[in-house]
């Protein structure tokens, strides 16, 4: 029972940590990493609340798969530090402003909820909630459809991916540009 | 430990990445704030299928995943793009929609 408590701490703190890390941080491979122990405490809060599936999944797709991505992009972009915003705009202080707003709201919505069962352990489960066998029989009965249109999803941004980030006709002979953050903004007409 | 503290933590990690969406300027660091964003909402899903003990609930937050994974690749697509036509990677810079 403790151990449960402690380990809720302990990763709600390590989540919170990596979620501040994310945002603070300049460099943006520092923030990519940041993201990554932030998705693995998640994972363990998964875990706590009995989403073993979702928690494999959460380690495996998303900081295995898609946090890779993100390294190559960075990389392959050059992750430079980004540029300060001058300390009197409007909106790196609306934007925190705005974040305290949510919070307070949701804290409010929580504390005037009528749901009861907010302070309680949940619902008595048995040991194989969340396995990947109840969620694998929900996907394919109850919720065909929507894993169908999933799919579509996937395939259509994996696509559309491929058409963005394509090497285009007329920039390709070209030698690649020294440091696009640095240069100065100059657009270049593009012939698709 | 009760559901509360679950939904209370989610509710914390959705307005952090609120407030980095708006704050940060480079695009890969927005969508990261993005995925905070979706991850607070995972996080709420999964505590409140506890708490009804129904595994919908899990579905759902899996169909999120989908969903970021998504948002992901064109987000990264897009700026591979800009990168490719010289453009500087920077939200303010970015005004216009031509390619």
């Amino acid at each position: 029972m403790w151990f449960e408590q402690v380990l809720f701490f302990i990763a709600g703190a390590g989540a919170l940590a990596g979620a501040l890390g994310v945002v603070m941080l300049r460099n943006p491979f520092y923030c990519v990493l940041s993201l990554v122990a932030h998705l693995i405490t998640l994972a363990v809060l998964f875990l706590l609340l009995q989403a073993a599936f979702l928690a494999a999944a959460q380690v495996v797709v998303y900081a295995g798969a898609v946090m890779v991505l993100y390294i190559f992009v960075v990389a392959y972009i050059g992750g430079q530090d980004e540029a300060m915003r001058p300390d009197d705009s409007l909106i790196s202080s609306f934007g925190p402003l705005f974040a305290a707003a949510i919070g307070v709201e949701l804290c409010f919505a929580l504390i005037g909820t009528g749901l009861e069962s907010l302070d309680t352990r949940g619902a008595d489960v048995g040991p194989g909630f969340g396995s990947p066998g109840g969620i694998g029989s929900l996907l394919l009965r109850r919720f065909l459809v929507p894993f169908e249109a999933a799919s579509y999803l996937l395939l259509v941004a994996a696509v559309g991916a491929v058409v963005l980030a394509r090497r285009r006709r007329g920039i390709e002979d070209e030698p690649p540009p020294p440091t696009p953050r640095e240069a100065p903004a100059e657009t270049v007409e593009v012939r698709v | 430990m009760d559901i509360v503290w679950f939904v209370v933590l989610s509710a914390f990690i959705f307005c952090i990445g609120a407030a980095g969406v708006i704050v940060r300027r480079d695009p890969l660091v927005i969508l990261l704030c993005l995925e905070l964003m979706l991850n607070g909402g995972n996080l709420a899903l999964i505590a409140f299928a506890r708490m009804h003990g129904s595994e919908a609930g899990q579905v759902f937050a899996l169909i999120v995943m989908v969903i970021a994974a998504c948002e992901v690749v064109i987000g990264l697509g897009l700026i591979v793009a800009m990168y490719r036509n010289r453009l500087r990677i920077d939200v303010d810079e970015m005004t216009e929609l031509r390619g």
